[in-house]
């Protein structure tokens, strides 16, 4: 989006404008959508959520006494007869990572009015997002095969089973929750509703393309966690 | 106050014909810059359904809260009742077992401040208040509001249902902390705990609901002129309470999470090694200082989360019914932010005994003395907007000016238990019961009433009682007094709390008597809540009608097109706001009050400050 113009009030850019935001009338966030703010606060709450998570996970993995298994041979999966440590993991990362780029690219054309390219992007988005929890769900299978379940497992301390399920199911159910939201986006933008403004079902409120973005923040920050649980889980 | 506001800050004075969409008789001093965003899109309800059951009006949604939380507030007052009849007169109510006991504490506790206290508060005045006093139509996502209410309704619903499970509610003390909360021989550990933290997990993703509401109502949906610095200290009390919340709660919802797994899964998140009766239990190598340290993370903030909006709410009830402004706004307000921030670098001074590094515990015994100092800062507030102002004795007043005195008992010995020199031979003890019983049960609940009074008119058009009120509050404060004033003594003397009975102890020698005494006045002041049910019966019935702005109070609330407000708040038009709400007693004008919409050029020849 452009800067907005707010009638009768400047905006100035750097702290002093920041500071000048904040002490008018109306709005702190000038020009910001209240979906948008509400989806960026509901963010900032949910990143309390993972950061507990994860900051219990590094307390459960120091104050076990038994060793943590090795990640690289946990983790590994057999590619043309050789173990390839981190193989899963590295596709899905990009998987993911590449559904941001199409969830960007669709918020673009969305605020551009192409309905086509919009719709065709947040289909592709979803689909990407889909493909994550379905290889999620081949590692998950391919765990338990192995004997990990969430109270106890062969290579090592049980709490890396709990910590590990839990983790990444907490995770994987906001993709999943994201990619349901994608799905009816994907419809709505191609049924036109974000053109002629036709009345969301439940909430009874006027469709606009700054759906697309507001659900574009919360697949972004999906996507952003699942970096920091990448890094936490399986390079530590 | 903002003395810049609209001559320095980018606001260009433009002809003021086009803003204020009148006949350009209005002089440039009034200039308030246009509306920026169109007015809001509102769903009004047709059938009884969507008027009131399933309502997307804000007000009714505050009384829906409202009325459930003191549904459970009941619960938990009877509740109360029982443990002091078996502390005060053991073995007199035979059905009273020591697992009922526990039980009772635990869910008297959780009740309390959870359902109770953060639902009335955040939920029910916040839905009621925010919309109309920044001057907004509804809140920003009625829809989503309308959610957070059911789903706090469902969490009520299953903590209620835990009473009647096989076991019954679990009795693990409030806290729960593990492992005792979830092993074999815990009053409730089989499904009462579930529910309970099922409930927790409803609770916390219904608020989170509401939350996001009201925070974004404060800072995107404010009428035209109504800066922050012009918001009643109410908005800001409750504003605060919500960002406390909203970051606070996840450490609940994590740790209901890892709770139910290590229960129905049985991992061992917060299970160490047990030996059972000489057997090792399945669990092992869990932390469960891990889970005190979630828990009070939330805790502690959720302490403030009650206590921020009574701050807030107090503050204009005693600048109104002192006819004075609230003394220091700024500093009024900065205190409550500071004291929000801080709230979360205080937690663990909840955990001096629990076995943790004792130099941890010194550093959070210095921010919690620190944390005093804004607390501080707003009682003399408190006390100074009283100071030579025209105070009326009324039943609001009463119960601000109990608020203060109970505040002030409550946070002195605030002090003596964030030493951790002082409060360990204290922790444990009746005198810790008695200090937040004092700071954070009576001192908040004084100020509901209170709120309660004045904005009854408000919301149902009439007067509750004055009689009946001057009889409620003097046995409810006299009688908390009487509860709570030996409760220290008994702490003094170690008589530890949790106890379900001091069997032949040298307690059950020297404190019997007063056990019985402070029982006795506890039946009594629960006994006196029924004046307040009693006069709103009444009041309902044949209460005497309130004129439209009642107290003659500035802030938006009462300057809305009808009185009680219907669903829009202000009629045709928003209200413009001129002012901060707290110019009572202008030497020069008119009347002792100029509200928030009375446009500068009226009020010229008057002394009125700029704000």
């Amino acid at each position: 989006m452009s800067d907005p113009k707010i009638d009768g009030f400047e905006l100035k850019p750097g702290f002093k404008g920041m500071a000048s935001d904040t002490g008018s009338d109306q709005t702190m966030f000038k020009g910001v959508h209240w979906g948008k703010a509400m989806m960026w606060i509901f963010l900032l709450s949910d990143t309390f959520v993972f950061s507990c998570f994860l900051i219990a996970y590094m307390k459960g993995r120091g104050s076990t006494p038994v060793e943590w298994p090795n990640p690289s041979e946990v983790f590994a999966l057999e590619a043309f007869g050789v173990p390839v440590p981190l193989l899963l993991i590295a596709l899905m990362t990009f998987v993911l990572i590449t559904s941001s780029g199409t969830m960007a690219l669709a918020v673009k054309y969305g605020y551009e009015r192409n309905r086509k390219m919009c719709g065709w992007l947040v289909l592709a988005t979803a689909i990407g997002g889909l493909t994550f929890v379905g290889m999620q769900a081949y590692e998950w299978s391919k765990l338990i095969h192995e004997g990990v379940r969430p109270w106890a497992n062969p290579f090592g301390a049980a709490q890396f089973g709990s910590f590990f399920f839990m983790i990444t199911g907490f995770h994987g159910t906001h993709v999943s929750i994201g990619v349901i939201f994608l799905f009816i986006y994907a419809y709505k933008v191609f049924a036109g509703h974000y053109e002629s403004g036709k009345r969301g079902w439940f909430t009874t409120m006027k469709g606009d393309y700054v759906e697309i973005e507001i659900l574009g923040l919360y697949w972004h920050f999906v996507d952003l966690v699942w970096v920091f649980i990448f890094a936490f889980f399986y390079l530590w | 106050m903002s003395d810049e506001y609209e001559n320095k800050s980018g606001y260009q004075a433009q002809s003021s014909e086009a803003l204020t969409g009148s006949a350009g008789s209005t002089p440039d001093m009034d200039y308030v810059r246009p509306a920026e965003l169109p007015e809001q899109d509102l769903y009004h309800g047709h059938t009884f359904i969507t008027k009131w059951v399933f309502c997307q009006d804000a007000k009714v949604i505050g009384v829906q809260y409202f009325l459930t939380a003191v549904f459970t507030g009941v619960v938990g007052l009877i509740l109360s009742w029982l443990m002091r009849l078996q502390l005060g007169f053991p073995g007199l109510a035979g059905f009273i077992t020591a697992e009922h006991y526990y039980q009772f504490v635990t869910m008297h506790g959780m009740i309390m401040v959870v359902y109770f206290l953060t639902a009335l508060f955040l939920g029910g005045f916040g839905n009621y208040l925010i919309p109309l006093m920044v001057g907004a139509r509804d809140m920003v996502f009625p829809y989503v509001n309308m959610l957070s209410f059911w789903m706090f309704f469902v969490a009520v619903a299953v903590l209620m249902a835990s009473f009647f499970v096989p076991g019954g509610p679990t009795g693990a003390g409030w806290t729960l902390y593990p492992p005792q909360t979830i092993l074999e021989g815990t009053p409730g550990s089989g499904m009462g705990i579930l529910l309970m933290l099922i409930s927790l997990a409803l609770f916390v993703i219904g608020f989170t609901m509401g939350g996001l509401n009201y925070m974004i109502t404060v800072l995107q949906a404010r009428t035209r002129g109504m800066t922050l610095m012009r918001m009643p200290l109410t908005v800001w009390g409750i504003f605060t309470a919500t960002v406390l919340a909203m970051l606070a709660f996840p450490a609940l919802l994590v740790s209901a999470i890892m709770m139910t797994l290590d229960k129905v899964i049985g991992t061992s998140f917060f299970m160490p090694t047990i030996l059972k009766a000489g057997e090792v239990l399945e669990y092992g190598g869990g932390s469960p200082i891990l889970f005190q340290h979630l828990f009070w993370f939330f805790g502690h903030p959720e302490v403030y989360i009650v206590a921020l909006p009574a701050f807030g709410i107090v503050s204009d009830l005693i600048s109104v019914h002192a006819r004075k402004n609230i003394f220091g706004y700024r500093m009024m307000v900065w205190a409550i932010v500071g004291i929000g921030a801080l709230s979360f670098f205080v937690w663990a001074h909840h955990m001096y005994v629990s076995g943790m590094n004792p130099w941890f515990g010194f550093f959070f015994a210095t921010t919690t003395l620190i944390i005093a100092v804004p607390t501080a800062m707003k009682v003399y507030n408190w006390i100074l907007t009283l100071w030579r102002g025209n105070i009326r004795i009324n039943t609001v007043m009463l119960w601000c000016l109990g608020f203060i005195v109970t505040f002030v008992n409550g946070g002195i010995t605030g002090i003596f238990l964030g030493n951790v020199s002082v409060d360990v031979p204290l922790s444990d003890t009746y005198f810790v019961v008695a200090h937040f019983h004092m700071v954070m049960g009576i001192a908040p609940v004084m100020v509901i009433m209170g709120a309660v009074y004045h904005w009854f008119p408000l919301i149902t058009g009439r007067f509750l009682n004055e009689t009946l009120g001057k009889w409620h509050f003097w046995t409810t404060f006299l009688g908390a007094y009487s509860i709570y004033f030996p409760m220290h003594y008994l702490g003094f003397i170690g008589v530890p709390r949790r106890y379900y009975e001091m069997y032949d102890s040298p307690y059950m020698t020297s404190a019997v008597g007063m056990n019985e005494f402070i029982s006795t006045a506890a039946f009594l002041v629960g006994a006196a809540q029924f004046f307040l049910i009693f006069n709103v019966i009444k009041t309902l019935k044949t209460g005497e009608r309130a004129p439209k702005n009642p107290w003659k109070a500035n802030s938006l609330e009462w300057h809305t097109s009808t009185q009680p407000p219907e669903h829009g708040n202000f009629g045709e038009r928003l209200p413009v706001v001129h002012r901060w709400p707290y110019d009572f007693s202008v030497p020069g004008a008119k009347d002792d009050f100029i509200p928030q919409t009375t446009p500068p050029s009226e009020v010229a020849h008057t002394k009125v400050e700029k704000t």
